[in-house]
């Protein structure tokens, strides 16, 4: 496998969850708009939401039950993870490539974002 | 304002913002948060998490295009990427300390730096570069195709790209945009990478450098789904349409608009800043 493939393959896979994420986001709009489009909105001062919307275990809890903000949620999470694979499967390649050295920058970019993410747990 | 009438208004600023900034290689960030913040009164904190996630849905969706190319260097990227989440995460901390009018007036000088950007970035004209002893070691350097055949290059001076990197990611972090023109700068202009290489291995980090991010904005609550939606949808629609367009538009004169408009908000979100309306 060289650099090039990889990077094909990854590119692919890319589009392919930014496509799955816009259309499970697109599902949430949709539903939020039946339920609220004549509630007033106003998002002038900050306050943060509740857990459904904050944590990860709160997302997927609240996308199961098809919850619109739940399902926007969801979709943006999964979105948040497509660049998270592709570290990830990079690091596959150059483990299988036996490129030490960038084998070990992958795994710290990887662990890198883990630290943020698992913020959200 | 009604839900539906928020939703419109967000999408159609979004879809504009993500259709010109893909045409100018700025990214939708810059205009989308001022824009919000500015025209629609939402506040920063909202604003930079819906862009945030809109950084993230061009990076990826435009890898495939950019991969085809054979101009980005995974190498280059996944290195420096070491410098641009770690700058990402300080930066995202940050932006829960400094206040809202802070946030605005830095966002205001980074936009100052981006129409400057917008105004004279030329691709660096300088021939392809051998390496230095580092970027020898870390083995940097590789190939591009240029009239059908592939040139070799190389990278130099990766101390100081690195550091640019930590900056651009803290950058990246605090206002929730891809900061993209920082990054082209450090790889074209201080490591000596070729242009064309060095725009689109940035694209691939914004992405990565936005995710590291993201699990800190979303557990502070910066990722409001009624905002981020219209946002993302918009942004990633306007994003996909601009690249179909970028072959057939003047690109220099629309570069020049751009930048004023670019300034306009600059001068417009330092102003609200200092007088504390945002």
């Amino acid at each position: 496998m060289n650099d090039r493939r990889l990077e094909g393959i990854i590119g692919q896979l890319l589009r392919a969850g930014v496509l799955l994420a816009a259309a499970i986001v697109t599902a949430g709009g949709v539903s939020y708009l039946v339920q609220h489009h004549a509630d007033p909105v106003n998002y002038r001062t900050f306050a943060a939401g509740g857990q459904n919307v904050r944590t990860l275990p709160g997302i997927v809890a609240s996308a199961a039950r098809f919850d619109s903000e739940g399902l926007i949620q969801f979709g943006l999470l999964l979105l948040i993870a497509t660049p998270v694979a592709r570290v990830a499967i990079a690091l596959v390649g150059f483990a299988l490539e036996r490129d030490r050295l960038y084998t070990v920058v992958s795994l710290t970019v990887l662990m890198i974002l883990a630290l943020s993410l698992i913020r959200a747990i | 304002m009604t839900a539906l009438e928020f939703t419109v208004a967000v999408w159609a600023l979004s879809a504009l913002a993500g259709f010109l900034g893909a045409l100018t290689g700025l990214g939708g960030g810059v205009v989308v948060v001022p824009a919000l913040t500015l025209a629609l009164g939402v506040d920063i904190k909202y604003a930079i998490g819906a862009s945030l996630v809109s950084v993230i849905a061009t990076s990826s969706g435009a890898a495939a295009a950019y991969v085809r190319e054979g101009f980005s260097n995974i190498r280059i990227g996944m290195f420096l990427e070491i410098a641009t989440t770690i700058g990402a995460v300080v930066g995202a901390l940050l932006a829960g300390r400094i206040g809202t009018h802070a946030l605005a007036i830095v966002f205001g000088l980074v936009l100052i730096q981006s129409a400057f950007y917008s105004f004279k970035a030329t691709p660096g004209s300088e021939l392809p570069v051998e390496s230095d002893a580092l970027g020898r070691r870390l083995r940097l350097g590789g190939n591009y195709p240029v009239d059908g055949k592939r040139e070799e290059y190389g990278a130099r001076n990766v101390r100081t790209g690195f550091g640019i990197m930590f900056g651009a990611g803290a950058l990246s972090g605090l206002l929730g945009i891809g900061s993209g023109a920082v990054k082209v700068i450090a790889m074209d202009r201080f490591m000596r990478i070729p242009f064309k290489v060095s725009t689109t291995t940035s694209n691939f980090m914004i992405g990565v450098t936005a995710a590291a991010s993201a699990g800190v904005y979303l557990s502070r609550g910066y990722i409001e789904p009624p905002v981020a939606m219209p946002v993302m949808l918009g942004v990633l629609g306007g994003a996909l349409v601009g690249t179909k367009v970028l072959v057939h538009a003047r690109v220099r004169t629309l570069r020049i608009v751009f930048g004023v408009v670019i300034l306009a908000l600059a001068i417009e979100m330092i102003v609200n800043g200092l007088s504390g309306r945002i």
